[in-house]
This record gives structure tokens, sequence and C-alpha cells, in this order.
């Protein structure tokens, strides 16, 4: 086993797991997910807000599979390799409001970084400003945390309490299997399905979750963060975890055009907006807000997988960002931004700064 | 004597910048490093390795890893 560990932990491991996802997400895409959406954390979580009627957005409703096989794929390798480590009591609340605003974020920009990489590897022009805004965002992350920003130290806790989230994850599979999509119907029971638009496209159940849990395993396995990756970049000039956020972008770029998938240009791409500055704003928003919480939403599913409460609250706050987001007209549309998604994301920064400034503490 | 940082309950970077101080501080050729998740383990080796440092040692105690690097 410890040889396997290593091997992840190296850097072919971490290339490896990019290059992974850099097949399956494009692929996905192919077999029936979103345009540029093969994979997209932020926009998934959002989905699976929808479908369970905390907004009711109708186009984007769907628990996504995919989801669920990241916690639960997490969950098992972390098991299997004996790193659950059931850990809590980072300041939690802070957390939740950093998932909130790092969502309506990427609800303005219209993906996570996973997204923003994957709509470049599209040809998507738009997704180049995006990420400029992601290292931006996490550069401004990293002035605060060589000023001693951090949240604090966590504390052992039960293992049922590292179950949480896993358990919410185990129970929304369940659900789908109790409500499943009945074609043409926007309602099954309690859940709320899409029947046009980007929630109505999906991969079959089993397919989603296969993927989701053979990424969640391998993720937990090399620590695969691209919110870590451009951090990492900046704090250290260290490019082992840039190196596998690299190669998702470049096996992408390869997978989509072998599949006729490329489509270069600013106008007209799928389920992206072309108000620059609020596409480089946004994800400056939810850079900075990873950066202060520590993952990318992916690496926060991979964590909440391994037993860390504090990221499972990132995770929820996440969610209710995306309740916020479409209750409250945050979210932008192919149109452009939402009537109110401009004064969001200024309150969002302000909050970011207001956490980076007032929660230093030494530790050494 | 060798420099102990505790870096338990933190998640990288916490871990990562309290090893760097240390080794920038110049005041000792050994440290050791407490910290209790695998990621943290990793990412406190590969950058003592980066900076010129080797892994001498890496024990673990109750899910604590104190990991002993050292000046080469």
């Amino acid at each position: 086993m410890n040889k396997i560990k290593n091997i992840f932990a190296g850097s072919g491991g971490i290339i490896g797991v990019g290059i992974v996802i850099g097949v399956l997400a494009p692929l996905l895409q192919k077999w029936g997910n979103p345009g540029n959406m093969g994979i997209c954390v932020a926009c998934f979580e959002r989905d699976i807000a929808g479908a369970l009627g905390l907004h009711r957005a109708d186009v984007v409703q769907y628990i996504r599979p995919e989801i669920i096989g990241f916690v639960l794929g997490s969950l098992i390798a972390a098991y299997l390799f004996k790193e659950f480590r059931p850990r809590l009591g980072s300041a939690p609340i802070v957390r939740f409001f950093l998932g909130v605003f790092a969502m309506i974020g990427a609800l303005v920009f219209l993906g996570c970084p996973w997204r923003a990489a994957l709509r470049l590897a599209g040809g998507d022009g738009t997704a180049v400003i995006g990420l400029l805004g992601l290292i931006v965002g996490i550069g401004i992350g990293t002035l605060f945390l060589r000023g001693g920003y951090n949240l604090g130290r966590t504390q052992q806790t039960h293992t049922a309490a590292g179950w949480m989230l896993p358990l919410f994850m185990a129970g929304l599979l369940c659900l789908m299997f109790i409500f499943p999509q009945v074609a043409g119907e926007g309602k099954s029971g309690i859940l709320f399905y899409s029947v046009k638009g980007p929630g109505s496209m999906h991969v079959p159940l089993a397919v989603a979750l296969a993927v989701g849990l053979f990424i969640g395993f391998l993720a937990q396995r090399s620590r695969f963060c691209t919110m870590g990756a451009i951090r990492d970049f900046i704090l250290f000039r260290q490019t082992h975890l840039l190196s596998g956020f690299i190669a998702l972008i470049v096996t992408a770029l390869i997978v989509n055009y072998t599949l006729g998938q490329f489509n270069p240009g600013f106008e007209k791409q799928p389920v992206a907006h072309t108000m620059h500055l609020w596409n480089f704003a946004g994800m400056a928003l939810s850079g900075l807000a990873y950066c202060l919480a520590g993952g990318c939403p992916g690496r926060q599913l991979f964590l909440a997988g391994e037993g860390d409460g504090d990221a499972a609250v990132f995770v929820m706050g996440m969610i209710v960002g995306a309740a916020f987001g479409h209750n409250f007209g945050l979210a932008s549309s192919p149109a452009g931004v939402g009537p109110h998604g401009i004064p969001a994301v200024i309150i969002g920064l302000a909050f970011c700064l207001f956490v980076g400034l007032t929660m230093r503490k030494r530790m050494a | 004597m060798s420099k102990i940082i505790d870096a338990r309950g933190l998640s990288c970077p916490q871990p990562v910048l309290m090893t760097l101080d240390g080794i920038k501080a110049g005041q000792t050729d050994e440290m050791i490093i407490r910290v209790d998740n695998d990621a943290s383990k990793e990412n406190v080796s590969r950058a003592a390795r980066n900076r010129g440092w080797s892994v001498a040692d890496i024990t673990e105690e109750g899910g604590v890893f104190s990991i002993t690097i050292r000046k080469s």
C-alpha cells in the first residue's frame, strides 16, 4: 500500500490525475453533460440546490451523481489507505460564508476553476479572463497568508462527525432512486428535474457516479487542487499541483479537438457570457474565497470525504450560496450578469477582505 | 537541540509556511515538524527537499506525524 501511496503523491501521480480528468470531462460532454461542463463542481452543486428546490431556476435542477461520487470515492480511498481523519472546528461559520461567496462569484463567471479550464480547453476565450481573475484572487489571498491569516486549528472528532457529508451524499443518491426522473416532467416526488437547459443535459446516472467515484478516489490520493496549484506557485514557486492543473487543460484540449468539441472564439460559447469585467471579478472573488478556505470546490469535496468537517461546511455554504445566487438574481446567464450580480460580487470581496484582515493568529 | 514546530490541526499552506519560516530563520540545522494529516506530511517533506534540506525521519504516533528534517 505504501508504495502505491508514494506513486500518487509524486509528480507522476498528480499529472496522471490531471490527465484522467482531462480525458473524462470532455467525454462526459460527448456523452450528454452540458457544453464545456463535463465536470463543474460549482455548477453541479448549484444543480443539486435546484433539484432540492432551494432555488427554482428551472433550467438548472438535477442531483449530479458526479458530486456524490467525488465525496464517496474520496471516502473509499481514505479508508483504504488509512487516511480517514475526522476533524473539525477551524472557524466553520466563516468557512460557510466563504463557501456562499465563492459560489456567488462562480455563478457570476459561470463556473469553478475546473470549468474555467474546460471552457479554455473548449476554445472559449472568455475563460482566459476568468482564469486571470482566479489568479488575481488567489494572489490577494496569498498576501493574507503571508501576513499571518489563518482560521485556526482543527480538533479531532467523532468518526460519525466525519461521516456527515458522505451520508448526506448517500442520502441524495437514495432520493434519486426513490424519485427517478420522469421524461418530460419537471418534478418527481420531492425532487425537481430540468426538462430543458443545462440541468436537463446529463449522462446516465451510473456513468456519472462511476466517473465521480473514480476521480474522487484518485484526487484524494493525489491531493489534486486547482486553487492550491496557483497558490503554491505564487507562495513557494512550487509547481507540483500546478503540473496537474496544466495536465488537465492540455489533455482536455487534445481530447476536445479530437472529438470535434473545440470551437475557438469569445461569442456564443456554451453557458458563458462576454461581460469580461464581471467574468474577471466573479472569478477573483471565488479565487480569494477558495484561498482563504484552503481549497478549490473539488478539493473541498475530497477533504470532506476524508473526514474534514470544515470542508463539509464549506460545501454546504456553496449549496446555500447557489440558492441565494438564483433566488436573488445574482447568477449570470448567457445574456450576461444577473440584475443583482454586481453588488453581490462587491459585497463578497468586502467580506473576504474583512475575513483576511481580521483573522490572524501567530501559530509558531 | 532541534527546533520543534507544532503544526497539528493546521492544513496547508500553514505547515509549509511555518517550516519555511523555520528554515529561513537559519538558527538550526535540524527541525521536527508535527502535523496530523497526510497531505501536510507530504507537502512539508516536499517543501523541505525543495529548499535543499533532507527528510531524515518520519514517525507516526496517535495520528500525529513527526517529520525530522536536516540541512544537507
